[in-house]
Order: structure tokens, then C-alpha cells, then sequence
């Protein structure tokens, strides 16, 4: 049972993933984005990690694809007319992706990940936390300053050109 | 079947992240391009979370969760460039913002 979900979820995320780069409209790409996000919250779960499970559908299939929905909305990206990518950039990536995958194949070949028996750690909400606030607690913080920064920046970027008429008094 | 071993996932995680890197190199919608990087961030998580399934503790979880805060982050800023960029250049195709070209 647990092999064929496993399976299954794999292959649903892979397709996902490979329509999201491919599709020619940005909202079909973004919609499937939220579907692949959605397989791989199965896969957490199949690895036990129900916390993140939760969290990557409500941050990631939630609140950061409604903010790729929004900027598709306002930057009214119509469908690409001509073809989405040359043929040059098509070799391009497979040879990139091809590249990566052997390298990485090499070594995931490794005989011993084979044999590495399953962990009994459960990702429960209450085991995640605990560790969270206990041995990570620095880190949390340090987050959580990151995401202020992010806000203030974002604010800085977005705020309307000024128009040339109302210069700052001091100059 | 016998249950998935540590290296299927790391399988999936891999295909995942060259599917991503794929998808930097072969688009021309920036929005795109940072959708690619989001399946790259994804892929990292995946292989994560598969080693804190198979190392017995909750720290690569841990991880994963300060990823997803960054990725928040990083897609907001990310997104808030793409929309100032529109505003000077009127596109968020690649091929036209050339502005460094020689």
C-alpha cells in the first residue's frame, strides 16, 4: 500500500512539474504548480512529516501561489503568442537537466542508501514544536526578522514612483 | 511491493530538481522561471524530509521548515522586483530586458 502511493504521488509530481515548465500560459502553469504542491504534501505524509504536509499546502499551495496568481492578475500576462521557448534554450535545458541527473545519479548509486532502515520519528505538530522552541528557538527568531525584512522590502519596491513635482522639502 | 527505500526518494528529489533547473534554463517568462524555482526549493525539501525519515530525527523537518519561511520570503521580494521591472520595462519576458547587454 504504502509502496503504491508512494508511486503513484511520485509520478503525479513529476508529471505536475514537467507540465508547470512547459504549459504556454502562466495561470495553467501556476494552477498545476498548486496541484504538484499538493502530491508532494502526500509524499510528506508518507514520510511521516505531518506538520510539513499541513505547512506546504498552506504556505506554499496557498498563500505563495494566491501571490503568483495576484502578479499574473496585475501584470495581465497574456498567453504566449509565439512559442514558449527556442529550440536552442529546449536543448539547452535538456542538456542542463541531463547533466544534473547523472550527476546526481552517480551518487544516489551508492549501494548503502539502500540498506538505511526507516527512522520512528514522527513530524507530529507537538515533536516538531517542541524542537522548534527547545534546541532551534535562535533560529525561529531569526526567521521571523527575515520575514519583517522581506515586508519592509517588498513595501520599498512596490511604492508608487514619486512624481518629479513633489520633491522632498530638503533638497 | 516492498516499501520505498531511502534512495527512491532521493530518486524522486533529483528528477525533481533537474526538472526545476530545466525549467530556469528553457523559459522566457521570468513568472515562470521563478515558478521553476520554486519546484527546485521543493526538491531540496523532498530529499529533506526523506532523510529525516531515514536518519532517525526531526532535525531535517526542522530545516525544511526554515526553507518554506524563506521561499515565503524570497517569493515576495522576488515577485515585488518582477512587478517593478514590468513597471520600467513593460515585460517580463527574458529575451527583451537587455538592458545589460553589450
Amino acid at each position: 500500500m504504502e509502496a503504491a502511493l508512494f508511486h503513484l504521488f511520485s509520478f503525479l509530481t513529476l508529471a505536475g512539474a514537467l507540465l508547470v515548465i512547459t504549459r504556454r500560459d502562466p495561470v495553467n502553469a501556476a494552477m498545476l504548480l498548486v496541484l504538484t504542491f499538493f502530491f508532494m504534501a502526500g509524499l510528506f505524509v508518507l514520510a511521516h512529516a505531518w506538520f510539513l504536509a499541513a505547512a506546504q499546502i498552506l504556505v506554499y499551495a496557498g498563500a505563495i501561489m494566491v501571490l503568483f496568481l495576484f502578479v499574473i492578475m496585475l501584470l495581465d500576462a497574456k498567453e504566449e503568442t509565439r512559442r514558449c521557448f527556442g529550440r536552442v534554450a529546449g536543448v539547452g535545458a535538456l542538456a542542463v537537466g541531463g547533466a544534473l541527473l547523472a550527476a546526481l545519479a552517480g551518487v544516489i548509486r551508492d549501494g548503502r542508501l539502500w540498506r538505511v532502515p526507516a527512522g520512528d520519528a514522527e513530524g507530529t505538530t507537538a515533536a516538531v514544536g517542541r524542537l522548534l522552541f527547545n534546541t532551534y528557538l535562535l533560529p525561529f527568531e531569526v526567521a521571523s526578522v527575515l520575514l519583517l525584512a522581506a515586508t519592509v522590502g517588498v513595501i520599498v519596491l512596490i511604492r508608487a514612483p514619486r512624481r518629479p513635482d513633489d520633491a522632498p522639502p530638503s533638497a | 511491493m516492498e516499501p520505498p527505500g531511502l534512495n527512491h526518494w532521493l530518486v524522486v528529489s533529483a528528477m525533481l530538481f533537474c526538472i526545476g533547473a530545466a525549467g530556469v534554463v528553457l523559459r522566457r517568462n521570468l513568472l515562470v522561471v521563478l515558478m521553476s524555482l520554486e519546484i527546485m526549493l521543493n526538491a531540496a525539501n523532498l530529499a529533506l524530509v526523506a532523510f529525516s525519515r531515514y536518519g532517525n530525527g526531526l532535525d531535517g523537518q526542522i530545516f525544511v521548515f526554515f526553507v518554506i519561511t524563506v521561499a515565503a520570503a524570497e517569493v515576495a521580494v522576488g515577485l515585488a522586483i518582477l512587478v517593478a521591472l514590468y513597471r520600467l520595462c513593460g515585460t517580463v519576458r527574458v529575451s527583451d530586458i537587455a538592458t545589460l547587454k553589450l
